[in-house]
Order: structure tokens, then C-alpha cells, then sequence
């Protein structure tokens, strides 16, 4: 936990020993009082016109001015079902029921837009966007396999936990990062001490935590230091210096197993121990890395700006390395640029750098000005990540058609152009979205079980699809890719075979039993789940032949109607 | 009517022909069949293939092919004699009677030691750029053997990958991503969940959402939808399906191999490539040896390997496919010569050793060669494109082929790389 400022005012004293470390408290001191500052905030719930608009209209200026230099005309807007369809599927990971799509539908014109942000970023779907974020988050941050192989030292549930107290508060992002950081505690629920934020550091402390350094950077920072660990960086202006640095912050760290018998690890406490050196000398905690030449040389705590840490000690109650880390990180500049251009990412399909995490000089962004404007934007306003999602879905850019025109077809990343935003691109729903989205197209009961259980059970089927390599980075690939092995699952899979039942009480077998609906308005309603649209005449006459040649079964001609929707382009892919 | 009430069968061509007037789709069918009319004379000629043995982790080979005994770096392992002129660790028994057939690549020196631009690097030939997705060999080889693999009507993908390590299509396009399949030989969910009627007439409906939406102009990953679409009802109804299933081999074969993930693996790609595929990846992982490199290598990583890859090689002879296949084994990097505190050996990319054999490569030699202790390369060093150069030449692929990227980027095909010449001599 991140210190009171009543706290921090006790260890003012300390810190006057060093002029450095007083001004790292001072920054903290700061922080805090923002963070204090977020927290009276209303929480995003209520929409304040003048605090909204000067953002999306940052946005829409940007945006416009790169069409007009690349002499780009942008789509038309999308449909009003189109863009609800895509608004759930990002803030929520799922689609939209046909009662939350007709809601919005009903709303005036002008309104339903906005009124559908602050529905969706409020109180009544505060869970499950709390869910759908902490699932995101902790892809992020440990990877879809982490934590879920024997004697791992991540415990997945204690993250998720952690991460869904965090985002229920819709917690400024500083303070998520710097406690992320600066964690210390036992990462399994339950137990006393838990902090389950030590999640992310626990499973990258081998090696001298060099992975640890190295997502720590590219995460939170969006600066790729992991080449330098072995030499200066061939394409960019980072050092191998600066990793052992930057790393130097980590090494009093430390990931204490706790056994349940012989071999299996009960749960994992992470601490901060005090730092002897390679030289043994905890005064002066050095470490020391390799040249490529074989020759070493020294590294002590210094920032990725330069920045040294004002004691060279490893002692932690004279110098907290990793405590000092996680306040420059909260400070420093390309903080709020890497948020940002992840969230971009998440909604609008490509962020301005490719990769996201890899800002800097030698990978100029396609949008610098939006960029750096709309970081400044998002950190003086309280690092409030609702408030930037609905910056960014209320924009001009957002709410464009995914169709292309005459004018602006060579704006496709996937054909390798930088993007200019004038259409939304496709993108396919990830693994966690079609789960969920199935879920709800076919109405399944979700009462009936525990938050526990349904996450396990979701967790076993995503199972599937994720690999890990066996790395020391822990990289991983995943088989819901498009490619052959998702489309059979798709077409045969239990989980299709569960969504496509006619079984007594299943949602084809109520839909079709409905005496208020004739059968084009059955058919209408499988397309509005699915598809968030009406069927067209064609369509329409398309199943009245399938129900012809089921010899007017009707409940097996939706189930075939049904089946043919889900396996489309256009109920896979967010457009 | 639409035209629902067809015949019994589902075939592919009917699932193509509903989407027709989507011409990005038609059009494959059009050249398939003129295909198959311009070549049926030299169907007769043999089948290229490729396997590549991919060592996810980056293997030490300072400690398997290019050992060092007696330098400060050497680490514990004896080498021993082969049936090549070249000594290989001690670990390998098996292997080391088949190596009159592999060459040792023994001066590769690359730039990158980080496991995911590594693994980018030495499948593609290209280092990672934010631009542009280069297609890795398998998509690279199962494009230009295209012609092969339509004469032999092959069904199954051209490019299967058993496990995980592979590396996408990049701008060739999504028909030559790698097919991921367990090495156990089952492939999930390939059982129909309808008769075959009514999964054509399923299908009927399907085609008509899939080409309304590709008609509207979204972009290429509706096209792409529906081209995967139409291939995973090919392999639905295929019985080609059958040389997955590697449980079909007698007992004794499947012994040889090695009843392990990587030995049913390597059973698998030499059923694949009897079977006309033209490229097969088998992952082994686990070489990240930062801790224990010795005892890992000895009591777990090298009898896998020795094992698999010596029955796979041997098999390969004896079936006569070797002459055409192409066998390469190799990681994203070697290992540091100097030994760590744990006992490991860390990324290293400046000197190591790759294996490669088949397909009229000269085998039982080794090319180049590194310093006493193995900090660096003694002789001209060669790179992944060098390699991939070499394996396509190996496989009649002609390396002034130049791809055009998505956005009309001209790209030559293995990077420009020169062909390795001691391999053809």
C-alpha cells in the first residue's frame, strides 16, 4: 500500500539526508495528494460536459488534420447498432443484449451516445467492467498463461483480485502503477499480508529480476530496454548501461516460497531485503554486468532519464530502491504516453506506434501532437482511466463506419500503412470477448453460479488456445489467431455445441416455442442478438427454406440459422 | 429459391461456389483447376519438403556441436566420433550414427539475442520492423511449392506446425499461416457437429453472410475469414486427416522416435511429408538454460533429441524421402561460452551451430568454424537469410523470387541471403 501523506510526513526527516531522496519524497508527497484529489472526484459516473470536451475535441482536431495532409475523406459514420455493438464489446468485452441494444435505440439520437458512455462507465455495469478490465489487465501484466502452470510463483486469482478492487474504484492509473511497483506482500488471497498486486513481479525475479527490469520498462514506460542486457541497442539510443541501471532498483527484491509439503509452493511473500552488493559492501551495493569485449563494469540505481538515486546503499531502511523506482516511473513523462497509446489501441484497433510498448525517437508516432497532447490531457486530469475511455469512444474516429470508400481505401494497417483513423478496423473479438459474447447472445443463466466458478470454468475453456514458450520472458502464442484450429471449434465445438442446444430451456428452444413470434420475427431475433441488426429480405427468405427443408421444424432451421450467424465474419469480428 | 436443396456432400468447391462474385475467393478455384490441367504430365516428378527441427529456448550448441573440451568455456561433455568427419557431444549416441547425412553449420553469428525478435529473425531472414510482417519459412516454402502441393491435391494445410514455436504468414496472407496441431495427432474438434447435408446447407447460409459482409469493403480480415472458412471444411472432410494420427505406426517404430511429445512430433512430420505436405515445424522447447545447463542438457533436452531426431533422419533415408526433404535444426540463438553462476549459460547470438541435411545438401561435414574458446566466429560468418538462401536453393525454389508486400513493397525472398556453397559442392 502506498503510503498516507500523514505517513510520508514522519519520513520527511530521513529523507533530509539526501537532497535527491527528499525531492523523490516530495514528488511522492504530490502524487498522494492527487491520488487524494481522484479519489473525492466523482467517479466518472456523471458526465460534465466542459470536462469532456476539450479532449474529444483534441481528438477530432488531430485526427482531422492528418486526413486532410494525407487527403484521406474518412467513412460515413457507422450505424447507431454497429457502434453500441463495438462500445460494449471494448468497455465490457462482451456484446450487447437485445434489451440493452433497444434501450439505447430508443433514446433520442442526440443523447443516446453519451447516455450510453455514462451508463456503461457507471454504477450498473461497474462489475462486469471491472471484470472485463482486470482480464485485460492481467494479460497484460502476467500473459494468459500465467500463473496457471504447478509450482508457478504467480498466483493468477490474487492478481485478478487485486486488479478488480483497483478498477471497482476506478483507481487513478498512478497510484495502480506505483502500487503495481512498489508491491510487497503475500500473493495468494486469503492469507494475511495479501497483496496481490505482487503477482506481476513474483514470476520475473530470476536472474537478477532482469525480466522483472524489462517488463517493468516496457509496460509501464513503453520503452524496450530487454536487447540492452547484453549490448548497446543497434536501432535505438538505449544503453546496456542503462538496463543494469535500471535494474540495480530491483535487486533487493525478493520472492519468499512458502511450502504446502515437500514440493508444492502454498503462496509466495515478496519483500525487500537488504542489498549486500557483488562486492558484499551493503554500503555501497554495486552490481556488475558483462561487455560484449568480457571486460565489467559497475551499475547503481539510476533512472532511465538519467536520474541516480541519491544513496548507493542497499540497506532498505536508508535507501527503498524499489520504492524510489515506482515514484520516478509515476513521474516520468512517457508514463501517461504508454497508457494512452495502449487504450487508443484497445479501441480504435492500432495504436501510433507499432508496437505499442516501444516508444521513442526510432519509432516515430503516427499521431505525436494527439499523443503527447492527449498524455498531458490524461495525467492533468487525474490519470483517470474512464475519463480517457470516453474521450476516446465519443470521438469523430470511433464512430466511423469499418467500410471503406474510394477515398480512403488505402488506409489499412493490414496492408502495412501507417493508420490514419478515417475507418474502424476490423478486428476479431478476442478469445475472453466471444466467450462472454456467447454467453449473453444465448442468454444463459448466469445465477446459477458463483463469480468463482464462472471465471474457472471461462478459464479452462480459454485454456485451449494459449501455449507458453518456456522462455525466461515468458512468451506465449495463442491459437485463436483466425486460423484453422479456432474456426473448427467454431464450427464443432463444445462450446458452439452448448450455444447452438435445443434442448428444453435453451435459448433456441425458448425463442422457438414463443407463440407472440411468428418466424420471421424469430429469425429477427437471432440476428439482433448476434449481429445487433435486422436480417435482410434475402436472409429472411434464405431461412424460410432452411425451415422448408427441416420439413417446418422450426426450432432445427434456427438452430441451423443460429449456427451459420455465429460462425460469420461479421459476429467474430468488431466492426 | 436460393438453392439450399442440394445434393448430398459437402465439398469444399461448393462452399467456393456460393461465395462466387466475391472474386478475391473465386479466383483460387479458377487457377486450381488450370493448374491441374497444365501439369498433369509432370505429376510423376517427386515432392520437396521441409522440416524444420525448431529448439525453442536457444540450444547451447558450444555444449552439442561444437564442443570445447579443455577451454576455460568447454563445460564437462566429451565429444565423440560420427559417422560424418565431425565429433558431436557424447549425449547424442543415436545421432551421432546418422550425421553423414547432416552438415554442421558451425559459424552463424546474428544480432539477436532476445527470444522473440530471435525466433522472428531466424524464422523470416528479416529482424523485427514495425511496418511490415515478413511470412516465416514454412509460409514462405508451402507459397513457392504451391504448384507441387495442387498436383498432389493435397488437403491438409501446407504448412503444419507441431507445437508452438512457429511464426506467422506475415503479408503472404493468412492461406499460408502455419496449421497448429498437438503432437499427440489429435485434432481438436474436427468432428462434425451435423450430417453432411445439413452442414452443406449450414454452409449455403454461412457463404451469403460471409460475402454480403466482404462485399461491403471492410477489409482483408473478412476475405480472410472466409478463406479459412472454406479450408477447415476441406480438412473436415478429408481423409488425408489420417497421417496426423501417429498411433497408427507399429509399437516398434513409434519406440524408435521415442514416445515423447517431440518424438511423436517427428513421427508425425515424416507421415505429413509422405503424405505431400511440404512443410512441417516440430517444436521442442525448454533449451532457456540459464540454471543447470549441463544437467538438463544430459538428463532430459539431449535424449529427447537424440532419440527423435536420429529415427526421423534414418527414417527419412530409408523411405528414400531424404533426398528430397530437407531437415533443419536449429533455435533463435546459441548460448554464452561463459559459463554463469548457476551453472547455465545465457543468450548469445555471435557464434553458434545450426544442423542441416537432406535434399541434396552435402552431409557429414561441418562448415566453419569458431575460436578456441567459441567467443567468436574463425572463419566468414552466415545468418539467417544465408540459411533460408541455402534450404530454398536445396528445395528448387528460385532465390530471384521477389515477393511484393501488402503495400507494394517489393521484398526479396530469403532477405537476399547467399547461399551457403560447401553444402552444393
Amino acid at each position: 500500500m502506498a503510503r498516507t501523506p500523514r505517513q510520508l510526513a514522519r519520513d520527511a526527516p530521513h529523507c533530509k539526508r539526501h537532497s535527491l531522496r527528499a525531492a523523490a519524497c516530495t514528488v511522492l508527497i504530490l502524487i498522494a495528494n492527487q491520488c487524494a484529489v481522484a479519489a473525492e472526484r466523482p467517479v466518472a459516473g456523471t458526465r460534465d460536459a466542459e470536462e469532456i470536451a476539450p479532449p474529444v475535441a483534441l481528438i477530432d482536431r488531430h485526427v482531422k488534420a492528418h486526413w486532410d495532409a494525407h487527403e484521406l475523406t474518412p467513412s460515413v459514420k457507422a450505424t447507431d447498432g454497429e457502434w453500441c455493438r463495438r462500445v460494449y464489446l471494448d468497455v465490457l468485452g462482451r456484446i450487447p443484449t437485445i434489451a440493452e441494444l433497444q434501450t439505447f435505440l430508443r433514446e433520442p439520437a442526440s443523447q443516446r451516445k453519451p447516455n450510453l458512455v455514462d451508463r456503461l462507465l457507471g454504477d450498473d455495469y461497474l462489475e462486469e467492467y471491472a471484470r472485463n478490465w482486470t482480464t485485460l489487465w492481467t494479460n497484460v501484466l502476467i500473459g494468459r498463461t500465467g500463473g496457471t502452470e504447478r509450482r508457478s510463483l504467480v498466483n493468477r486469482d490474487g492478481l485478478q483480485q487485486s486488479l478488480r478492487r483497483a478498477l471497482v474504484r476506478n483507481m487513478p492509473y498512478d497510484r495502480m502503477v506505483y502500487e503495481i511497483i512498489a508491491a510487497n506482500g503475500v500473493n495468494k488471497p486469503g492469507e494475511e499480508g495479501f497483496n496481490g498486486f505482487v503477482n506481476f513481479m513474483a514470476g520475473n525475479l530470476e536472474e537478477n529480476a532482469v525480466q522483472a527490469t524489462a517488463k517493468t520498462s516496457q509496460i509501464f514506460l513503453g520503452i524496450q530496454v530487454q536487447c540492452t542486457q547484453c549490448h548497446n541497442h543497434p536501432f535505438n539510443n538505449w544503453k546496456q548501461n542503462q538496463f543494469w541501471e535500471l535494474n540495480a532498483f530491483f535487486r533487493q527484491t525478493r520472492a519468499l516460497r512458502r511450502f504446502a509439503g515437500r514440493r508444492e509452493i502454498e503462496s509466495v511473500e515478496l519483500v525487500n531485503q537488504d542489498f549486500a552488493g557483488e562486492t558484499n559492501q551493503p554500503d555501497e551495493a554495486v552490481l556488475f554486468y558483462e561487455l560484449r569485449n568480457g571486460l565489467s563494469k559497475a551499475a547503481y540505481p539510476v533512472f532511465v532519464d538519467g536520474t541516480p538515486l541519491a544513496s548507493t546503499s542497499g540497506y532498505v531502511d536508508q535507501a527503498d530502491r524499489r520504492t524510489e523506482l515506482a515514484r520516478l516511473i509515476v513521474a516520468y513523462e512517457t508514463m501517461p504516453q504508454a497508457l494512452v497509446n495502449r487504450i487508443w489501441a484497445h479501441f480504435l484497433g492500432y495504436g501510433f506506434t507499432k508496437p505499442i510498448d516501444d516508444l521513442g525517437p526510432h519509432n516515430p508516432p503516427t499521431h505525436p501532437e494527439l499523443l503527447q497532447e492527449l498524455a498531458a490531457e490524461f495525467k492533468n486530469r487525474g490519470f483517470d482511466l474512464k475519463a480517457l475511455m470516453r474521450w476516446i469512444v465519443l470521438s469523430e474516429p470511433y464512430a466511423l463506419s469499418s467500410k471503406a470508400t474510394g477515398r480512403n481505401k488505402g488506409d489499412d494497417p493490414n496492408l502495412g500503412e501507417r493508420p490514419a483513423f478515417s475507418r474502424f478496423y476490423l478486428r476479431q473479438m478476442r478469445a475472453e470477448e466471444l466467450y462472454e459474447s456467447l454467453l449473453v447472445a444465448t442468454e444463459a443463466d448466469q445465477t446459477a453460479t458463483s463469480y468463482e466458478e464462472r471465471e474457472k470454468t471461462k478459464r479452462e475453456w480459454l485454456g485451449q488456445f494459449a501455449t507458453a514458450f518456456g522462455t525466461d520472458d515468458n512468451e506465449e502464442t495463442t491459437t485463436f489467431d483466425g486460423t484453422i484450429p479456432q474456426t473448427l471449434m467454431m464450427m464443432n465445438g463444445d462450446l458452439m455445441e452448448k450455444a447452438t442446444s435445443i434442448a428444453k430451456g435453451s435459448f433456441l428452444y425458448r425463442v422457438a416455442s414463443d407463440a407472440k413470434m411468428n418466424n420471421a420475427a424469430k429469425i429477427r431475433r437471432l440476428y439482433e442478438a448476434a449481429l445487433a441488426r435486422q436480417p435482410s429480405t434475402r436472409e429472411i427468405a434464405l431461412a424460410n427454406e432452411l425451415l422448408e427443408l427441416r420439413g417446418g421444424d422450426a426450432v432445427a432451421a434456427l438452430q441451423d440459422v443460429w449456427w451459420a450467424v455465429l460462425n460469420s465474419n461479421e459476429f467474430i469480428l468488431n466492426h | 429459391m436460393y438453392g439450399l436443396n442440394l445434393p448430398t456432400g459437402m465439398t469444399r468447391r461448393h462452399f467456393l461456389s456460393h461465395l462466387a462474385g466475391a472474386s478475391a475467393l473465386a479466383l483460387p478455384a479458377m487457377t486450381f483447376t488450370q493448374a491441374l490441367a497444365a501439369n498433369a504430365k509432370d505429376l510423376k516428378r517427386r515432392h520437396k519438403a521441409a522440416i524444420l527441427l525448431w529448439m525453442g529456448g536457444g540450444p547451447a550448441t558450444i555444449d552439442i556441436f561444437d564442443l570445447k573440451p579443455g577451454a576455460p568455456t568447454g563445460g564437462p561433455f566429451k565429444p565423440i566420433a560420427t559417422s560424418g568427419s565431425e565429433q558431436i557431444c557424447e549425449h547424442l549416441p543415436l545421432l551421432a550414427q546418422q550425421m553423414h547425412h547432416l552438415a554442421i553449420v558451425r559459424s552463424m553469428s546474428t544480432r539477436e539475442a532476445d527470444h522473440n525478435r530471435g525466433r522472428y529473425y531466424m524464422h523470416t531472414g528479416y529482424v523485427p520492423n514495425p511496418n511490415i510482417e515478413h511470412p516465416s519459412y514454412g509460409s514462405v516454402v508451402s507459397r513457392m511449392l504451391e504448384k507441387q502441393t495442387q498436383e498432389r491435391e493435397l488437403e491438409i494445410p501446407p504448412f503444419v506446425a507441431v507445437g508452438a514455436g512457429s511464426v506467422g504468414p506475415g503479408f503472404l496472407g493468412m492461406s499460408y499461416a502455419p496449421f497448429v496441431v498437438n503432437s499427440n495427432g489429435n485434432v481438436r474438434n474436427l468432428k462434425m457437429g451435423a450430417n453432411a447435408d445439413r452442414l452443406s446447407q449450414r454452409m449455403t447460409m454461412l457463404a451469403s453472410l460471409e460475402k454480403n459482409f466482404i462485399a461491403e469493403g471492410r477489409g482483408q480480415s473478412a476475405e480472410d475469414h472466409a478463406k479459412i472458412l472454406e479450408k477447415t471444411v476441406g480438412l473436415m472432410t478429408s481423409k488425408q486427416m489420417d497421417a496426423f494420427k501417429v498411433n497408427q505406426e507399429p509399437d516398434a517404430v513409434q519406440d524408435k522416435y521415442g514416445r515423447t511429445g517431440f518424438g511423436r512430433g517427428c513421427l508425425m512430420a515424416r507421415r505429413l511429408v509422405e503424405q505431400g505436405v511440404p512443410f512441417v515445424e516440430v517444436d521442442l522447447g525448454g533449451w532457456d538454460t540459464h540454471n543447470a545447463n549441463f544437467t538438463t542438457l544430459q538428463n532430459n533436452k539431449l535424449p529427447e533429441l537424440d532419440k527423435a531426431a536420429s529415427a526421423l533422419v534414418a527414417d527419412l533415408a530409408d523411405r528414400g524421402l531424404l533426398e528430397d526433404t530437407a531437415v533443419i535444426w536449429m533455435g533463435e540463438f546459441g548460448r554464452t561460452p561463459r559459463i554463469n553462476g548457476n551453472a547455465g549459460r545465457d543468450h548469445w547470438a555471435r557464434s553458434w551451430s545450426v544442423l542441416v541435411g537432406g535434399a541434396g545438401m552435402n552431409g557429414g561435414i561441418a562448415v566453419g568454424r569458431t575460436t578456441a574458446d567459441g567467443t567468436d566466429v574463425d572463419c566468414e560468418p552466415y545468418s539467417s537469410q544465408d540459411l533460408m538462401a541455402t534450404v530454398l536453393k536445396a528445395l528448387g525454389v528460385s532465390l530471384d523470387t521477389t515477393f511484393t508486400s501488402k503495400n507494394g513493397r517489393p521484398m526479396k525472398i530469403a532477405n537476399s541471403g547467399k547461399v551457403i556453397a560447401e553444402l552444393f559442392s
